[in-house]
């Protein structure tokens, strides 16, 4: 499903000493099917801009598009935007809270007013979505799991929903290398399987220029930057003014070029670089 | 809508209330509440209310956000007024069945409601020109003497800095686990009184999760820089009294003592 996101502006604690402007003249369009890789400094306006998308913040001014329909209008159903649009916070294994995984994971479907059949037929689906085994995982405490498990079954909980475009807000904050892979490639998974559009924020570069077809910058409630990974990363400068930076692989080829002079490539992921390298050294070699 | 409760909360500034001392923050406060009890009538209230109105203008935090804080206990209010209006026995002027509405219900209604919102724009005040850690260092000096019987002042002022201090910290958890299930299609607003208070549960839980996670890295956080209770333990700001304090406890008793001569002014009705 398509997003069109127009002039979008949201104020925080208008009238307060705190008042912040997180959002300001944002416009967006996204194709559906496509994977969107949003990155900013903290603050920048990126996780105030998903919740618009959903419907869990109302912009001052502006309009969303979800499809056809307009979210920003007064009579729109909240449901029915929940649904099309599953959104995963930050850290979402801390919204856990049934007794079991299984129930958990149903809470989403449930609130959607579907069959018993169709929530457990769901529940399966899910769970087998983000990897884990339904016999042996759904009548454990979500309590109980490791914290990388925890945080899949949060997101099974968002797939459930059966959203047609799904937004995650840093998926991989604060997991250990192994599970941070893992759910990389599970996200990767849901997307070609489920045939959705996918936005994900995220602080890791590589990640972001490996998963993306399109980039955003974010900052000062702006979008900065708008393109292909290699387009945006070809603002090294401009993003490491902003505080962000480059994939660690164009870092290392922005290194050898300096020195060596004749050296080509604009690389972004490891594999990329490795193979630059390579034809840059055997045709010195000759 | 879970951001608006200003109680408890600081309001950064540099005023004269602000500056004041902790301590005579926390007396004055007391001083004050004491007194909205003697009042026992409307004249009393009406000194009352122009003596905070004088301590607001002096704070110059925005009457706007002081009153912010009042929209969360509303419902207090709303309740104290309509079971003091029905309850109260006297001269009847409208009467429906078992329920009646009598002149002394309606004065004792209007008596209490004042009394409340003066109470609580009364106390934040103390939080909102305080630092909390100013605070609880007023509270523990004060609380000082009564540590010779055996008072653990600087435990209670210790846990009050907490308490104090994980007030927006949990608004803020509250927040995100609100908005996270109703990302799940959580439904807080529609249903009868049962579905509602279950539709609590998935906000609950987590939440108390959250709090407790919280509270084990703050105690572990707290070992590793070697906390062990109150005694031989010294502080960076020292706090004294200064000359506007004593001003400060000058008014405070010409206060308490117009207040306690209010209630011999013959009530208007």
């Amino acid at each position: 499903m398509s997003i069109r996101v127009k002039d979008l502006t949201y104020v925080y604690n208008p009238g307060m000493p705190g008042e912040t402007k997180a959002l300001d003249g944002v416009s967006l369009d996204v194709e559906d099917g496509t994977v969107l890789g949003i990155i900013g400094h903290t603050g920048s306006g990126k996780s105030t801009l998903l919740q618009h998308l959903n419907g869990l913040i109302k912009p001052d001014s502006g309009e969303i598009y979800i499809g056809d329909v307009c979210i920003t209008s007064g009579d729109v159903k909240m449901t029915e935007i929940r649904r099309r649009v599953g959104l995963v916070f930050q850290y979402p294994e801390y919204q856990l809270f049934e007794e079991t995984v299984a129930k958990d994971v149903a809470f989403g479907p449930r609130n959607l007013g579907l069959s018993d059949e169709e929530i457990d037929r769901r529940v399966k689906v899910a769970i087998a979505m983000v990897g884990l085994d339904y016999d042996e995982i759904a009548e454990v405490s979500p309590f109980d799991l490791s914290g990388g498990m925890k945080r899949r079954v949060a997101i099974a909980g968002v797939i459930a929903m059966e959203p047609e475009i799904l937004i995650l807000d840093e998926p991989t904050a604060g997991l250990d290398p192994a599970a941070h892979r893992d759910i990389l490639s599970m996200v990767r998974r849901i997307h070609d399987e489920m045939k959705i559009t996918l936005i994900f924020v995220s602080h890791n570069m590589g990640d972001v220029a490996e998963m993306s077809d399109r980039v955003i910058v974010m900052s000062e409630g702006r979008i900065a930057f708008d393109g292909t990974p290699r387009e945006v990363f070809s603002h090294a400068t401009e993003l490491s003014e902003m505080g962000l930076s480059v994939p660690p692989a164009r870092e290392i080829v922005e290194q050898i070029k300096a020195k060596a002079k004749d050296f080509e490539s604009d690389a972004l992921t490891l594999d990329e670089a490795a193979a630059d390298i390579r034809e840059y050294l055997e045709a010195a070699r000759g | 809508m879970i951001r608006d409760i200003t109680l408890g909360q600081y309001y950064p500034g540099k005023s004269v209330i602000h500056r004041l001392d902790a301590r005579t923050k926390i007396i004055a406060t007391l001083v004050y509440i004491v007194s909205l009890f003697i009042v026992n009538n409307f004249w009393g209230f009406l000194i009352a209310g122009v003596g905070l109105a004088v301590v607001i203008a002096l704070s110059k935090v925005p009457v706007k956000f002081i009153f912010r804080g009042l929209t969360a206990i509303f419902i207090i209010i709303i309740f104290t007024v309509v079971i003091n209006i029905f309850m109260t026995e006297g001269r009847i002027i409208w009467q429906w069945k078992f329920l009646h509405i009598t002149v002394e219900g309606l004065s004792r209604a209007g008596f209490m409601a004042v009394r409340l919102v003066l109470l609580i724009i009364g106390s934040s005040m103390m939080t909102l020109c305080t630092k909390p850690i100013e605070l609880t260092d007023g509270l523990e000096k004060l609380l000082k003497p009564l540590s010779k019987i055996g008072l653990p002042s600087h435990e209670i002022a210790l846990m009050m800095t907490i308490a104090l201090r994980f007030i927006p910290t949990l608004m803020e958890e509250t927040d995100k686990i609100i908005k996270a299930q109703q990302a799940r299609g959580a439904d807080f607003e529609s249903g009868n009184i049962i579905q509602r208070v279950k539709s609590l549960i998935p906000i609950l839980i987590p939440l108390f999760v959250s709090s407790f996670r919280i509270a084990q890295d703050l105690a572990l956080a707290m070992e590793a820089r070697c906390y062990h209770g109150g005694s031989g333990r010294t502080r960076m700001n020292e706090i004294h009294f200064h000359r506007g304090d004593a001003v400060a406890a000058v008014v405070m008793v010409l206060f308490l003592a117009v207040i306690i001569a209010s209630r011999y002014i013959p009530a208007l009705f």
